[in-house]
C-alpha cells in the first residue's frame, strides 16, 4: 500500500502543524464557549467578542509594559479589567436592547466592535507588540517522543481544557449555574422566586467578556499584540458557532477543538485550502444537519 | 416575540389632495422625494467632482440592494461585500482581459453576484435571525480567503488599470462625464427595479414573510423560494453596483470583498432608515461624504462609524428619512 505509506509520511511531517491546530483549536473552544454563555442567557451574539479577546490581550501587553506586572498576575487580571468593563457595557448600552428585536443586539456589539478597535489602532498604530511568555514556560520544548512542542503551546492547551472544563462544572452543577439555566428557560418565572436576574445577566456578560479576555492573554505572547488580532479570528468563531449550534456548552468546546484539529490536518494535506476548510465544513453542515451538530432545533 | 420589530414601518398617514403627484407606485411624499432626487442627479455633476458623485451613487444602489432584503424580508445579511467585491472583480476582469464593453461587463458583475447570490442565499436561508447574519458573514469571509489565493484577482494588487471602453462599443467613457450619465442611469434604474419589486405581488408576500412568516407559510406561500429569490435579487444589483464602481476607478481590489465593507452597507442602510424607500441612498451619501472628508484621520473614521452605529441603535432606530417621514406624517 504505497499510497497509504506515503500518506503516513506525510502525517508524521506534519505532526507538528496538528497538535499547533489544537493550539488554534484552544482559542476557538474558548471564544466560541464565552458566545453560547453570553447568547444563552442575553440572547445577543456580542460581536464585540473578538475586540475584547484583543483587549485581553492589550491589557497584559500594559501590564507588562507599564506597570512591570508579569504574565501570571496578568492571566487574572486582565480577564477581571476586561469583564469590569463589560459590566460598563452591559449596564449603560446592551441592557436597553433586551426589549427589541436580537438583531440590535449584535448591530450595537459589532459599533463597539469597530470604536475599541479603531481606539487602540490610534493609540498603539497596526503593527503588533511583542510579548514574551513567562520564563517557566519559555524554555527548551518539550520532547514528545514524536516531535518537540514548545512548553508555552502545550500550557495554552492545557489551559483552555482547565478553563472549558471549569466553566462546563459551574453551569452544570453548582446552584448558581442552576439559576442560570433556569434563566435562560424562563427569566420571569426565576426573578418571581427573588433571584436578581437583571444583576444575574450583567455577571453574565462580564463572564463571556472575562473568557475571551482569558484567551487573549493566553494569545499574547503566540501572536504579536495587535489591534486586530481579534476581528477576523471572530469571525471563523461564528462559523464555528454555527458548526456546533450554541446549545451545550461541551458542544461548543468540543467543536472548536475538533475544527482547530481539521484546520492542522488540512495546513498538512491541502495547505491551499486551510484557511477556508471551516467555512466549507459549516457549509456542508448547514446541509445535513442545519441546527447544528449540537444544536436543538 | 419581540416587542419592536427591526423594521417596523413609520406610523402613516398618507396625504391626501393634489392627484396626479403620484406616479410609478409611489405616494405624493415618495414623488415629491424622487423629483427632488431626478433633479440632484441632473444638476449634481455640475456643482461636484463627478467621480466623487459616481461613488456615491455605487455605494447607494448597493445600500438599496441591501436594503430590499433587510427593509422588506427582514433578512441581515453580514456579507453582502462578497456580491459587491466579486461582482466589480469580473466586470474588472470582463473590460480588460476578455474586451467587454462597459454596460456587459456590469452585466457579467450582477451575474456574478446572482450566481453567489443563489449559492450562498441556498445555504444561508437554512437558519434565521441571528444566524443567518452569521452564516452570510463566515461564507463572505471565506469568499475573502479565495479572492486573496485566486490568481485572476491580483491577490493583495487586485486588478488595476481597468479600461472604461466604450458604451455599446460607440461611445468612448473615458470623459469623467460622460461615466457619471452612465452611472446615474445604472442606479436610476436599479432604484426603480426595486420600489418595482416592492410593489408588485411578489413584493407584498415578502413583506408578509417578514410580519409573520408561519402565518404566510399557513396561507401556501413557500416562504423559502421568496426569500432566496430576494436575496439573489438583492445581490445581483450589489454584484451590479460592485461592477459599476469597478469600472469608474479602473481598480478591484480586496478592500470590497472584506467584511468591513458588509459593516458599511449595514451602517449606511441603518442611518438612512430602514426599510425607506430613500432611507439607503441619504445614508450612502452621508457615510461616503464623512469617509471623503475625514480620510486623513486614519482610525477616527472607523471609530466615528462604530460610533454612529451605537447610536442609531440606541436612540435612532428609524434613522434619518424615517424621522424625517416620522414628522412630517408621511411615507418615504
Amino acid at each position: 500500500m504505497p499510497v497509504l505509506e506515503d500518506l503516513l509520511f506525510q502525517l508524521e511531517l506534519g505532526l507538528p502543524q496538528v497538535v499547533l491546530g489544537l493550539v488554534n483549536g484552544a482559542f476557538y473552544a474558548l471564544l466560541s464557549l464565552g458566545l453560547a454563555v453570553i447568547f444563552g442567557m442575553l440572547n445577543v451574539i456580542n460581536f464585540a467578542h473578538g475586540a475584547q479577546f484583543m483587549m485581553g490581550a492589550f491589557v497584559a501587553w500594559m501590564l507588562m509594559a507599564w506597570g512591570g506586572i508579569g504574565y501570571w498576575p496578568a492571566l487574572v487580571l486582565s480577564p477581571l479589567i476586561v469583564g469590569a468593563f463589560g459590566v460598563v457595557l452591559e449596564k449603560t448600552l446592551i441592557s436597553r436592547l433586551y426589549k427589541l428585536d436580537h438583531l440590535y443586539g449584535l448591530l450595537l456589539t459589532f459599533g463597539l466592535a469597530l470604536i475599541i478597535e479603531g481606539l487602540f489602532r490610534n493609540q498603539f498604530g497596526s503593527s503588533g507588540l511583542p510579548y514574551a511568555p513567562p520564563e517557566a514556560l519559555a524554555g527548551a520544548p518539550v520532547d514528545l517522543g514524536f516531535m518537540f512542542l514548545p512548553k508555552y503551546r502545550l500550557w495554552v492547551v492545557a489551559a483552555a481544557v482547565v478553563m472549558s472544563l471549569a466553566t462546563w462544572l459551574v453551569i452544570e452543577k453548582t446552584r448558581l449555574g442552576a439559576y442560570l439555566r433556569a434563566a435562560t428557560e424562563n427569566a420571569a418565572l426565576v426573578q418571581a422566586f427573588g433571584v436578581n436576574v437583571p444583576r444575574m445577566v450583567t455577571l453574565t456578560y462580564a463572564a463571556g467578556v472575562a473568557l475571551a479576555a482569558f484567551a487573549g492573554v493566553l494569545a499574547a505572547p503566540i501572536y504579536s499584540v495587535n489591534p486586530q488580532m481579534g476581528s477576523s479570528l471572530i469571525i471563523t468563531v461564528f462559523a464555528v458557532v454555527v458548526i456546533g449550534g450554541m446549545g451545550s456548552i461541551l458542544g461548543s468546546v468540543l467543536t472548536g477543538f475538533g475544527l482547530g484539529l481539521v484546520e492542522g490536518l488540512t495546513k498538512v494535506f491541502y495547505p491551499e485550502a486551510s484557511s477556508t476548510v471551516i467555512f466549507v465544513i459549516m457549509a456542508i453542515v448547514l446541509l445535513a444537519r442545519p441546527a447544528g451538530l449540537f444544536g436543538r432545533a | 416575540m419581540a416587542a419592536d420589530t427591526l423594521t417596523a414601518p413609520p406610523e402613516t398617514s398618507r396625504a391626501r389632495g393634489l392627484p396626479g403627484l403620484e406616479m410609478l407606485g409611489f405616494n405624493r411624499a415618495q414623488s415629491i422625494a424622487f423629483l427632488l432626487l431626478l433633479a440632484f442627479l441632473v444638476v449634481g455633476p455640475f456643482f461636484l467632482y463627478p467621480v466623487f458623485l459616481m461613488k456615491l451613487l455605487c455605494f447607494a444602489l448597493f445600500a438599496c440592494a441591501f436594503n430590499l432584503l433587510i427593509g422588506y424580508v427582514g433578512l441581515l445579511s453580514f456579507g453582502h461585500a462578497m456580491f459587491f467585491g466579486m461582482g466589480g472583480y469580473l466586470a474588472a476582469h470582463a473590460a480588460k482581459v476578455w474586451g467587454f464593453s462597459p454596460e456587459l461587463a456590469i452585466l457579467t458583475g450582477g451575474a456574478m453576484g446572482a450566481v453567489l447570490g443563489l449559492l450562498s442565499g441556498w445555504l444561508a436561508i437554512r437558519r434565521q435571525g441571528i444566524y443567518f447574519a452569521m452564516i452570510t458573514l463566515a461564507l463572505a469571509q471565506m469568499i475573502y480567503f479565495l479572492c486573496l489565493q485566486m490568481r485572476f484577482t491580483g491577490g493583495e494588487d487586485g486588478i488595476q488599470s481597468v479600461p472604461r471602453g466604450r458604451l455599446f462599443g460607440l461611445f468612448d467613457m473615458s470623459p469623467d462625464m460622460s461615466m457619471y450619465w452612465l452611472v446615474a442611469a445604472i442606479f436610476l434604474i436599479g432604484f426603480l427595479l426595486i420600489n418595482r419589486v416592492i410593489h408588485s405581488p411578489f413584493g407584498q408576500v415578502l413583506t408578509a414573510i417578514r410580519e409573520n412568516e408561519p402565518r404566510a407559510v399557513s396561507l401556501g406561500y413557500k416562504a423559502e423560494n421568496y426569500k432566496l429569490l430576494a436575496f439573489v435579487l438583492s445581490a445581483t444589483l450589489a454584484g451590479v453596483a460592485g461592477g459599476t464602481k469597478a469600472l469608474v476607478f479602473g481598480i478591484a481590489t480586496l478592500t470590497d470583498v472584506y467584511w468591513a465593507m458588509s459593516g458599511e452597507v449595514v451602517l449606511m442602510t441603518l442611518l438612512g432608515g430602514l426599510g425607506t424607500v430613500f432611507g439607503p441612498a441619504v445614508g450612502a451619501a452621508v457615510i461616503v461624504t464623512m469617509q471623503n472628508y475625514l480620510a486623513e484621520f486614519g482610525a477616527w473614521v472607523t471609530i466615528i462609524q462604530g460610533a454612529i452605529f451605537v447610536i442609531c441603535v440606541i436612540a435612532f432606530r428609524a434613522g434619518i428619512v424615517g424621522e424625517i417621514a416620522r414628522w412630517l406624517k408621511v411615507r418615504l
